[in-house]
């Protein structure tokens, strides 16, 4: 039992953790409407401009939905297995840190796997949105990046107390982020110092795949900035790991 | 004299600035053993140091000869802890589920948890829905999983009606028969009789530890808040 993870309570924690989605039917509906009607107001909000607007601001909403939602998520339910008692309980029990985390970030990986193939079905399907890489791997893109916000999610729930406080990490957070990603300016067009920020914020970098997929299609760079993204939330991961204590003060 | 299940030498404990444990003994045998001491005195951190949750500062805690903590031991005890660690948005049925998944223990064992405690006609209601009394169930219902040879069960009948604290002492006693050692906190005096042993506890010390009788013959009290009373007062003529 010593083992650092088990499949099986993995598998238990994302089982749980869908089941309580589930059940909270104001969320889930939520989480899988919300997107599409934001890509939707996006693209009408363009629709009388001249250009290609629409494609060159869509990718990088589609990267963010996934990101900022799971990281909200995450963050108030973990902070809730804390401050319930729930996840006392859990670390007397032979549960694996990286069980717990690893049972979130599937559970919320699948859910932003759905979100995200909605999102991008209504944007290449109805709204026209021209993508030149291959579709599934837009899918791939949002899928790292949920489990990115999980990630930052649980690691940021260890510094609050409240859930006031968990909502606050996310103008905290996340919205630097967003400024910065290279969306509004483009990254190498900020000062120099923004820049260098920009370029260590994970981001960024699920923002540059979703645009080369669109774009260019560079695959190679498509894949090289998912692995960005995947390293930062595998880094995160380990952090949240290190807040996660068997014994408390 | 049955070996002990629990071993606690010398444990100092600090919170803050403040000491909690400061350097108590004790041992917990097969049976049911009552904790019993008013708000604040340290059975919960107590509780806390056997199940392995809570830092610790010197001393040792063994608990069937491994020390508290180790993951040996976690398939072997069932805690409670005074509120109902369980989740309000999931069934009684689920929570079960999810917790005997964790476990590793099969699911004829949630079914037997779940109707061993009285919650079989409940069992797919949401826990958020239930009462105050059948919520703190389904947390015990959890610690019963697995027939654990330790339960640890933080005031566990706080807030029961009297027919309900009946049936739990009850259970209690069902299992410590088939030998488990069951150490049940309270700060109510009345619940002492139940038990086998009693460790009354003040301030983070033991200040009495036999059966019921022996500290009522032993203080030449009538009943245990009495014999609480004359032991501190004897502490403070003596202090």
């Amino acid at each position: 039992m010593s083992t650092p993870m088990s499949t099986r309570i993995t598998f238990a924690v994302a089982g749980r953790v869908l089941t309580q989605v589930r059940r909270d039917h104001r969320t889930l509906v939520m989480l899988l409407v919300v997107p599409c009607v934001l890509i939707s107001l996006l693209w009408w909000m363009f629709e009388d401009l001249p250009g290609d607007l629409f494609d060159r601001f869509g990718p990088g909403l589609l990267a963010m939905f996934p990101f900022i939602v799971m990281f909200l998520v995450t963050s108030v339910t973990t902070l809730r297995e804390r401050s319930s008692g729930t996840l006392e309980r859990l670390l007397t029990m032979p549960m694996g840190k990286l069980d717990f985390l690893l049972g979130y970030a599937l559970a919320f990986g699948l859910l932003a796997a759905v979100q995200s193939a909605l999102a991008v079905a209504v944007s290449v399907g109805l709204l026209g949105l021209d993508v030149n890489g291959p579709v599934w791997l837009l899918g791939v893109v949002a899928v790292v990046d949920a489990v990115l916000g999980t990630a930052l999610g649980l690691l940021v729930s260890a510094f609050a107390t409240t859930e006031f406080q968990a909502v606050q990490f996310m103008p905290a957070f996340v919205l630097p982020q967003i400024l910065l990603c290279g969306l509004f300016v483009p990254r190498e067009a900020m000062p120099g110092v923004l820049e260098l920020v920009s370029n260590v914020l994970p981001l960024s970098y699920a923002v540059d795949a979703m645009q080369e997929l669109v774009g260019a299609a560079d695959e190679g760079e498509v894949w090289r900035a998912v692995a960005v993204v995947a390293c930062f939330a595998a880094a995160a991961l380990v952090m949240g790991a290190a807040t996660l204590r068997r014994r408390t003060p | 004299m049955m070996k002990n299940i629990v071993e606690v030498r010398d444990l100092v404990v600090v919170r803050g600035a403040r000491e909690v444990l400061p350097g108590i003994s004790l041992g917990v045998a097969p049976g049911v053993t009552g904790l019993l001491g008013p708000s604040g005195c340290g059975k919960t951190t107590l509780m806390r140091c056997l199940v392995g949750a809570q830092q610790v500062r010197s001393g040792t805690v063994e608990v069937l000869g491994e020390p508290a903590g180790s993951a040996a031991l976690r398939t072997r005890i069932g805690y409670v802890t005074q509120s109902a660690s369980v989740y309000d948005d999931l069934t009684v049925a689920e929570n079960l589920t999810f917790f005997s998944r964790v476990l590793g223990v099969d699911r004829r064992s949630v079914d037997e948890a779940i109707s061993v405690v009285g919650l079989a006609d409940h069992q797919r209601q949401v826990v958020g829905n239930l009462s105050g009394g059948q919520r703190s169930r389904v947390s015990l219902a959890v610690a019963l999983l697995g027939t654990p040879d330790l339960l640890v069960l933080d005031e566990p009948t706080v807030g029961l009606d009297p027919v309900l604290r009946r049936d739990l002492w009850e259970l209690f006693h069902r299992l410590a028969d088939l030998g488990a050692a069951v150490l049940v906190s309270s700060h109510v005096m009345d619940e002492a009789e139940r038990c086998h042993r009693l460790l009354l506890m003040r301030e983070g010390r033991i200040i009495a530890d036999g059966s019921p009788d022996e500290i009522r013959e032993r203080t030449g009290a009538a009943d245990i808040e009495q014999a609480f009373l004359r032991l501190v007062e004897g502490q403070e003529e003596v202090a």
